[in-house]
């Protein structure tokens, strides 16, 4: 059975048909990612995914259950997670606090008890301290756990990001963009960790510009152009897609120097 | 090992309890005393505004309202209805966390700018409210306060008013350092940052801050009452927009995010004045001085400007 159903989806900002009348679905373990040159729409529809915008246009189901109204706090405690393409990091916190906050939807929250600070919520922090530094383990960040969030590397807060939505222990990863900006050997990691969490049975749904990457993780792949569906299926398929290559890996050839890297 | 030691959620408080009994054990005089004390009352309002503006980012240009309706509880309940005074702390400390409930909701949904005129406005309402109705609250003039009794015994000397605030502000302080060692504590500092990935991690960001402002208001709401019960005399001020900037300028002079920070604010703002009435005519133009330099040199405030320092030499 499909985990998340998008049924076209669109939203318009003023005008703009930013997302047109996109459907896909994902079922538990999957890696699906969507790909597309820049302004095609891809975060947009992380955005409508995730409730941080509402469609104005055909439904997103989770489990079945129509989800499209929902707000991003309640899709997170129904098992969905994401990460930001432009980090959206909690910059004062420790880098161990950041991941904590991950678990907040397994935490208690009776705010008498934390006034008090009973000792079962003392209990509950050793808790969540130490499910946080497994994940941080996971994305090699437990040397840096005490450290101000703010005071990190890029490629560590690409992967503080991951650790944070993966505290939640989502059934399904949004993950927009976790390679970009990050170097070759950084890139190679997050592709090793990417493919050991669908391992576990999250479904993943990956937004990348590395084409690389997307080629060599993905089950599936669909590829947005001004906010339509281009084309959908297989790696391989996609790649010798004549519109595809039109519209998106020809655009280095037609324009040489172009706009992205 | 120092560090280990300074993240226990007891060394703050104890910190705070000892200097307290120190200055407490070695101040001269019944005017020192009174000063003193007017600093705990003080930072008792600026350790609640520290959880919402310091640690959660929301700013509240009205806090001195709820100052005003708990100081205005224990003038006005004992004198027309004949509640007792300690009853009527309690009853100032409901309605103010009443109140915070339900305009809170409302009011949160506002950003920045926006959140700082609501508030305002909310200030200015209570202000008013206090002025105008002369047949409850005695209107400009104020009025009288009756003196409290505890165990039978009245109490008036500064000296155990001075007592009485240091013990309600480290319970407060307590409070506060618990709160932010739990679940909605990360929540509340998590949302100040960014307040959408705080929303993709869960968090009911509506629901924190209206815990947080309700929490802020009590604690000023308490500090009126004190304040109120101390001095035997209220007047409508102490609901004023003036007031409400003072304890906003406690907390960021002080340290945003450092609830010995805001006890900090709370000295200066409390002591300075009367130190620099020396001068006369110069005490405001010395106090704006000093705290323009103060933002200027120290931007994130005295105590964690200097925490860092001291870190840094360390290490």
């Amino acid at each position: 059975m499909n985990l998340l159903s998008v049924e076209h989806l669109g939203i318009s900002f003023g005008g703009v048909r930013a997302v047109d009348d996109v459907s896909f679905s994902i079922s538990p373990g999957e890696i699906f990612s969507i790909i597309g040159p820049n302004g095609a729409g891809k975060t947009t529809l992380f955005n409508l995914i995730s409730g941080v915008y509402r469609s104005d246009m055909g439904r997103v189901t989770l489990r079945g259950d129509d989800v499209s109204r929902l707000p991003p706090e309640a899709l997170a405690s129904r098992g969905l997670a994401r990460t930001f393409q432009n980090l959206q990091i909690f910059a004062r916190m420790s880098v161990e606090e950041n991941v904590m906050v991950g678990l907040h939807r397994h935490e208690t929250r009776n705010v008498l008890a934390h006034l008090l600070g009973l000792p079962s919520v003392m209990a509950e922090n050793r808790r969540t301290r130490d499910e946080a530094r497994r994940y941080l383990d996971m994305l090699h960040l437990r040397q840096v756990a005490d450290e101000v969030a703010g005071s990190l590397s890029y490629g560590e807060l690409k992967r503080l990001e991951i650790a944070r939505a993966m505290a939640s222990r989502p059934d399904i990863l949004l993950l927009d963009e976790p390679a970009a900006g990050c170097n070759p050997t950084e890139t190679a990691e997050i592709d090793e960790i990417i493919v050991s969490i669908a391992r576990t049975g999250v479904a993943i749904l990956l937004v990348e510009h590395d084409m690389k990457l997307v080629m060599g993780v993905s089950d599936r792949v669909l590829v947005l152009n001004q906010g339509r569906v281009l084309a959908e299926g297989a790696p391989d398929e996609v790649a010798r897609n004549p519109s595809v290559i039109d519209a998106y890996l020809g655009h280095d050839k037609g324009a040489a120097g172009g706009d992205h890297v | 090992m120092m560090a280990r030691f300074r993240q226990n959620r007891w060394f703050e408080p104890a910190l705070i309890a000892l200097i307290i009994i120190i200055i407490g054990l070695v101040l001269p005089s019944t005017y020192y005393f009174r000063i003193a004390t007017l600093v705990l009352i003080a930072g008792l309002s600026a350790t609640g505004l520290n959880l919402l503006l310091g640690y959660a980012g929301q700013i509240s240009l009205g806090h001195a309202g709820f100052v005003g309706i708990g100081a205005y509880a224990v003038a006005v309940l004992p004198a027309k209805f004949a509640v007792p005074s300690l009853l009527a702390i309690f009853c100032g400390t409901l309605v103010s966390g009443v109140v915070a409930l339900i305009i809170g909701r409302p009011i949160l949904r506002l950003k920045d700018h926006f959140l700082a005129v609501a508030t305002l406005a909310f200030g200015i309402l209570i202000a008013m409210v206090l002025n105008n109705e002369q047949w409850l609250t005695g209107g400009p003039d104020g009025m009288a306060v009756s003196r409290i009794e505890l165990f039978g015994i009245r109490i008036r000397s500064a000296q155990s008013w001075y007592w009485i605030s240091g013990t309600v502000l480290v319970l407060a302080v307590v409070l506060a350092r618990n709160l932010l060692d739990s679940s909605t504590g990360r929540a509340l500092r998590a949302l100040h940052d960014s307040e959408v990935a705080a929303r993709s991690a869960g968090i009911d960001v509506a629901r924190i801050k209206s815990i947080v402002f309700v929490i802020s208001a009590v604690f000023a709401s308490l500090s009126g009452s004190l304040y109120a019960l101390f001095n035997g005399h209220v007047t409508p001020d102490i609901a004023s927009f003036l007031n409400s900037i003072e304890i906003v300028t406690m907390v960021v002079l002080g340290g945003m995010g450092s609830l010995s920070g805001g006890l900090v604010g709370a000295v200066i703002l409390v002591v300075l004045p009367q130190a620099l009435s020396f001068f006369h005519e110069y005490e405001h133009l010395l106090l704006g001085v000093l705290m323009i330099l103060i933002l200027v040199f120290m931007r994130a405030g005295i105590v964690p400007t200097l925490a860092a320092r001291w870190a840094r030499g360390r290490l």
